[in-house]
């Protein structure tokens, strides 16, 4: 737990009965999400902050569980007298539909068959879970978000709130984002998704009926999905060329420490993560695109727009590169939209969103603390 | 009344209420702030400094981290109403790059710099030191200026660049200077567009 924690914290659920049409054709019937919030909503309803996960995260942003012992994966920067700090504002997370952390996802039993839904679970989209989120907001009462915040494909989400209901967010964070992949970034998703459909145990999507999981194809998209998320100089800093047995023993055993790394980072997420949630996820990142129905018109597309933003990028992430997000600075500036933007000089890569870099909090806190209520 | 107002006072008369203002090297904001408290502009800064980066945020101002160096790439031709650089023009490498660039994207460029023909800088020099003074005050050992011109310098570049110069106000601290600029003022102000035909 880190200084300033929200302390012990328990995740809610919150049932929908609604249908939810999906940008992919079909139909949820119905759905439940996992959620958490830290602090406390005011009495003009107006000091909530949705915060957006990652490929990875969940709706546990902050605080510890106190079964697992488990810390939030945005705790740096959640909790009293934090940049984000609950001592002023309410602050969500949430677990994003097709996630495996306790919101409806393949993972879950398929109400008309009984068995989970597994390959079965539709499609879905950024636009989907911002669609979600705001029935979570209902539930809630919160009328209106003082502010969105996210990273990487959180801050998809946050820009995606934006124009989605342009009226219910006053402030987007738009962290280490993009706005829309690269066909190298969808490359890397493809690789990853591959090694998922062609391990043996995946079953069509279908394995959780066999009793198997696809570890060793989740395994490898987690360490492709790693390499790109760190920077060349942090993983020379952390690993270089280090031998196990201190010289070559012409083995395909573990002998550089990065393959040690790599193999236990990907064994590990292969042990708690769900490999269709994967799938699905890394569709959501390649397929969102807010000027495609523009034709490729960002500026256009962001003409809806009535937040004020701040974007922020990492000198050293190539996995969405500062170039992407000064796409993203530039059309908001545009469209006339209120826009700050700063390059953070951090060395570890995608993964400096998550930590506590002095500049990066320096900024994020100035931000926040003009958001008036 | 400090310079820095006095310039300020300047710049905002050149504005008209609600245009879009770009301010290129735009420090912790204040110049922004005052435009947007004054005639209402939609300001945008750009900086790269991080320390002004959170001042700027925290000013309130839309603040954009980018090297000049690198030039204006990303913003659209004539987007602005008025591009700024106030006293930042002897700290850029790339003199005729980055007035090109504030001509490019701006319907008109305002810049201010340090007179370095200023009789005071002059009499420096003939003591045998670089100048130091309220409008350099850094040593010539720690300064962040790289181009040193006078106002003679200045507005030959402009002819030589095809640059209207639409007014000029030349200053001794807050006093303004009409005869001998060049040797009475120590900072001077340009109004500068594109020449037509050019």
């Amino acid at each position: 737990m880190t200084h300033n924690s929200v302390g012990i914290v328990a995740p809610q659920r919150a049932h929908f009965s609604e249908p939810l049409p999906l940008k992919s054709g079909g139909t949820l019937p119905a759905y439940d999400l996992v959620y958490e919030t830290y602090g406390r909503l005011n009495a003009s309803r107006n000091n909530a902050v949705l915060v957006c996960h990652a490929l990875s995260g969940s709706h546990h942003v902050a605080g510890v569980h106190a079964d697992s012992g488990a810390v939030g994966w945005w705790d740096n920067l959640v909790g009293p007298g934090k940049p984000l700090d609950t001592e002023r504002f309410f602050v969500i997370g949430v677990n994003n539909l097709g996630g495996c952390y306790g919101s409806t996802g393949p993972n879950s039993i398929h109400p008309a068959t009984g068995k989970p839904w597994g390959a079965d679970f539709p499609f879905v989209t950024v636009e989907d879970w911002v669609v979600t989120q705001a029935r979570l907001a209902d539930l809630l009462g919160i009328e209106r978000f003082a502010a969105v915040v996210g990273g990487s494909l959180g801050g998809m989400q946050a820009l995606s709130w934006t124009l989605q209901y342009p009226d219910r967010v006053g402030h987007a964070l738009v962290i280490a984002s993009a706005p829309k992949l690269t066909a190298q970034n969808i490359a890397f998703n493809e690789v990853a998704r591959q090694a998922i459909l062609k391990d043996p145990e995946f079953h069509g999507g279908h394995y959780y009926e066999q009793g198997v999981v696809p570890a060793r194809g989740l395994a490898l998209a987690r360490m492709i999905g790693h390499i790109t998320y760190l920077s060349d100089d942090s993983m020379d800093q952390k690993f270089g060329r280090s031998l196990r047995h201190e010289k070559p023993v012409f083995s395909y055993d573990v002998e550089f420490e990065i393959e040690s790394y790599l193999r236990y980072q990907g064994d590990r997420f292969a042990g708690f993560f769900d490999a269709n949630t994967y799938l699905l996820t890394t569709k959501a990142l390649d397929y969102y695109d807010p000027a495609f129905d523009y034709n490729g018109d960002l500026v256009a597309a962001l003409g809806r727009a009535k937040a004020d933003y701040l974007v922020v990028s990492f000198s050293t992430d190539w996995r969405f590169a500062p170039s992407r997000s000064r796409e993203i600075v530039y059309a908001l500036m545009h469209s006339d939209r209120r826009v700050s933007y700063a390059e953070i000089d951090c060395p570890a890569g995608h993964d400096s969103f998550l930590l506590d870099d002095p500049q990066y909090h320096a900024v994020l806190r100035a931000y926040i603390d003009n958001i008036r209520l | 009344m400090s310079f820095q107002r006095y310039d300020y006072d300047v710049i905002a008369n050149w504005i008209e209420p609600g245009e879009r203002v770009l301010d290129l090297g735009c420090g912790d904001g204040s110049l922004l702030r005052h435009l947007t408290e004054v005639r209402q502009v939609r300001g945008y800064g750009v900086e790269n400094d991080p320390e002004r980066i959170v001042a700027c945020v925290r000013n309130g101002i839309n603040v954009i981290q980018i090297n000049l160096d690198q030039g204006l790439a990303g913003f659209d031709d004539g987007f602005f109403d008025h591009v700024i650089m106030s006293l930042s023009l002897q700290a850029m490498h790339n003199t005729q790059g980055i007035l090109k660039e504030m001509l490019r994207v701006g319907r008109e460029a305002v810049v201010s710099f340090p007179n370095f023909a200023y009789w005071r800088h002059r009499q420096s020099i003939l003591n045998g030191h670089m100048p130091v003074s309220k409008n350099l005050p850094h040593q010539w050992y720690n300064t962040p200026n790289v181009r040193f011109f006078t106002i003679a310098d200045f507005d030959d570049l402009c002819v030589q660049e095809g640059i209207a110069i639409h007014e000029r106000l030349a200053f001794d601290e807050d006093r303004i200077i009409v005869d001998e600029p060049n040797f009475m003022a120590s900072v001077a102000l340009y109004r500068l567009g594109r020449q037509v035909g050019c």
